[in-house]
């Protein structure tokens, strides 16, 4: 057992910062709006150096496709306690139709090359809410999934995992190597205190081309257009009930 | 390629020290590039980043309480040490950071965004305190007392009088040889954080014969005999931090806890204060910041007369005004930080710095209470905070008339044929 977790993380708009729609109705604005990483990322991160500090498992690496900027994500990583790094250099048109099939085809390359034990990822990027990568990267790998995890345990026979679903909770019991997703709960992410930041400037971040792990970035989906939500219409006051059910069916909704 | 020109000084070139940005530079055609102030190294950047969410999430919801209260939350002080925050640039080998000057100036500004009083916790620690014990401990002290302040204890330094401020060479605690001990005498007034300080400079005439020249520094641990902390001021800002008056009642302490060389205080003191001023420069930026970066956004929401307030052409000219200060207070404050850190001379600008800076925050705070209207009068929002903490910058670690004195100086002196 080599005790290797692999954690993906998502560098993404700040969730802080108002969205803008591009007036070509392409994507949203990128271009000076501060970025950083994906909040269930960073509940991942926490889980898994939960897991090394608990003397579960033995190394963190943690791994980010995009830019140069990405970089920046995984140090954030670093500086939280993870071991090491891997920036999967994807830019350009490539990185603008980069989505969860591309990146979990990547994630099982690597968790095979890192004779990983454990993946555990963020349940979704919040700028496209895909909630897909966690998901596919168990079905390429054929490797059991804990989506959605908000209880972690690692036990001799398996891993217990709390599932939030709409019902309530859902507890399951799956083998290793499995992959993990992280939900809201699962923990609270720790500050990258000011000395971890300096020691994670020593750790290092090895560079990694897609197609070093023998993966094609095309992409099967198209984004035809990009929209604001509606404006919301501002609402009516009435006086009583028997008004609001005519003011409905005036209006088609009864 | 370089060659000394005749005559005069050859400055040293600036060399990169471990927190300056890469500098461009393409050696082929020798151009090169020169980054603008604001630019950080990744870690600075990290750690900017770091602090202002903690600053928002683990002190943010104490500042109010601490404020009324007039008391500094333990929790706080605790999870100021668990970041790091203390040691900024004590080596690691003592628990510290290990970073930059620079890092802890943005760490100031960042904290006083939220609460200059916590920031002004941590400007004392890092610019006086742990600079004093770095430059100028022996092993020994270093050992004994490095790991604790990057970890555990707060550091206090004793200088001010009732009867000496702005005069502080005509201090008059007394410290009488004996053997291989002194004995302190004295009172020392307006010290900070002195109610949570586990250690204290103090600053005492060994021989007053010889005025200035007499003035040590010595090392008093809190529970020495004979020392007493008096009761808080009550102040009408920087509420949370305690300013307390300490007295010294044949307070023993031993030879091995003098700081530095017996007689040189005075030049401790003075040039110790030169990099402090840099750290307050930057608490009043962040507290002029973080007034302004409350206040705009309310501009932006109050309609009156059918508009946002922010919208009518003299609240524009006035926030634009207030804007350009603290740009400029920022960039006085970064480039004294920098030319520091350069081993550059730095005292006229560090001056200029502190100076500006508490002028822009007095600023500031005023304008923004204005634009708030009736409810930046009020409690419940947190301008009027900041127009009663901004006060002190004029006053503390050197008097803004201090500061133009020793700015008109160096003056002078560039201007001698």
């Amino acid at each position: 057992m080599s005790g290797r977790v692999l954690v993906g993380v998502k560098r993404v708009i700040d969730y802080a910062v108002k969205i803008r729609v591009k007036p070509d109705h392409s994507g949203v604005v990128t271009d000076g709006v501060k970025h950083s990483m994906n909040p269930f990322c960073e509940i991942a991160v926490e889980e898994a150096v939960k897991l090394k500090e608990k003397k579960l498992m033995k190394e963190v690496v943690v791994v980010s496709c995009g830019p140069q900027q990405s970089q920046e994500t995984i140090r954030t990583a670093l500086a939280m306690g993870a071991d090491r790094g891997i920036h999967v250099e994807v830019s350009g048109k490539d990185y603008e139709t980069l989505g969860p099939l591309q990146v979990s085809k990547i994630l099982a390359a690597l968790a095979k090359k890192e004779d990983a034990q454990l993946i555990i990822l963020g349940k979704q990027a919040i700028d496209d809410d895909c909630n897909q990568t966690g998901q596919m990267t168990a079905a390429l790998l054929d490797w059991p999934q804990g989506t959605f995890a908000s209880e972690v345990s690692l036990e001799k026979d398996g891993i217990k995992v709390v599932r939030e679903i709409d019902g309530g909770l859902e507890t399951i019991k799956i083998s290793t190597p499995a992959v993990l997703t992280a939900d809201l709960r699962l923990n609270t992410p720790r500050y990258a205190t000011l000395p971890n930041i300096m020691k994670a400037k020593k750790k290092k971040i090895a560079n990694v081309k897609p197609a070093d792990l023998g993966v094609d970035l095309t992409s099967r989906l198209e984004v035809l257009r990009v929209d604001e939500p509606p404006q919301r219409q501002a609402g009516m006051k009435v006086e009583t009930v028997d008004d609001l059910v005519s003011k409905l069916k005036d209006a088609g909704k009864v | 390629m370089h060659h000394k020109p005749s005559g005069g000084q050859l400055r040293k070139p600036s060399r990169s020290t471990k927190s300056l940005p890469v500098m461009g530079s393409d050696h082929t055609s020798g151009v090169v590039s020169f980054p603008p102030l604001q630019t950080y190294s990744e870690e600075e950047s990290m750690m900017k980043d770091a602090v202002k969410k903690y600053a928002q999430e683990r002190i943010a919801p104490f500042v109010s309480k601490m404020d009324e209260n007039s008391a500094m939350d333990e929790e706080v002080i605790k999870s100021l040490f668990e970041q790091g925050l203390m040691g900024i640039e004590i080596d690691p080998e003592y628990g510290g950071t290990g970073s930059s000057f620079f890092a802890s100036i943005l760490v100031i500004e960042e904290l006083a965004k939220v609460d200059p009083s916590v920031s002004v916790l941590c400007d004392i620690q890092n610019t006086l305190i742990n600079v004093l014990f770095t430059k100028l401990g022996t092993p020994a002290q270093k050992e004994k007392y490095l790991s604790h302040l990057s970890t555990d204890m707060i550091g206090s330094f004793c200088l001010s009088e009732a009867e000496s401020g702005s005069d502080a060479f005509a201090l008059k605690t007394r410290a009488e040889k004996h053997k291989d001990f002194y004995v302190i005498n004295g009172s020392k007034m307006w010290i900070s954080n002195a109610e949570h300080a586990g250690v204290f400079l103090v600053m005492a005439n060994v021989n007053p014969s010889a005025g200035y020249r007499g003035i040590t520094c010595f090392i008093v641990d809190r529970e020495t005999e004979g020392l007493e902390i008096g009761r808080k001021e009550n102040k009408l800002g920087l509420r949370a931090s305690s300013t307390c008056p300490v007295n010294f009642d044949n307070v023993k302490v031993p030879e091995s806890n003098i700081l530095g060389e017996i007689g040189h205080g005075y030049k401790y003191a003075i040039g110790m204060l030169n990099e402090g001023r840099i750290g307050i420069a930057a608490q009043m930026v962040g507290l002029a910041q973080g007034c302004f970066d409350h206040t705009v956004p309310y501009t932006r929401q109050r309609v009156q007369f059918g508009k946002r307030i922010f919208d009518f052409q003299g609240m524009q000219h006035q926030i634009a005004h207030v804007a350009t200060q603290i740009e400029a207070a920022r960039l006085l404050t970064y480039n004294a930080a920098r030319l520091k850190e350069a081993g550059r001379p730095f005292i006229k600008e560090a001056c200029m710095a502190k100076y500006f800076s508490a002028e822009v925050a007095t600023l500031t705070t005023s304008k923004c209470i204005e634009w708030m209207g009736g409810v930046g009068f009020t409690k419940d929002y947190p301008i009027e905070k900041y127009y009663r903490d901004c006060k002190i910058g004029t006053i503390y670690e050197g008097t803004t008339n201090i500061q133009l004195s020793t700015m008109a100086k160096f003056i002078d002196k560039e201007f001698e044929q």
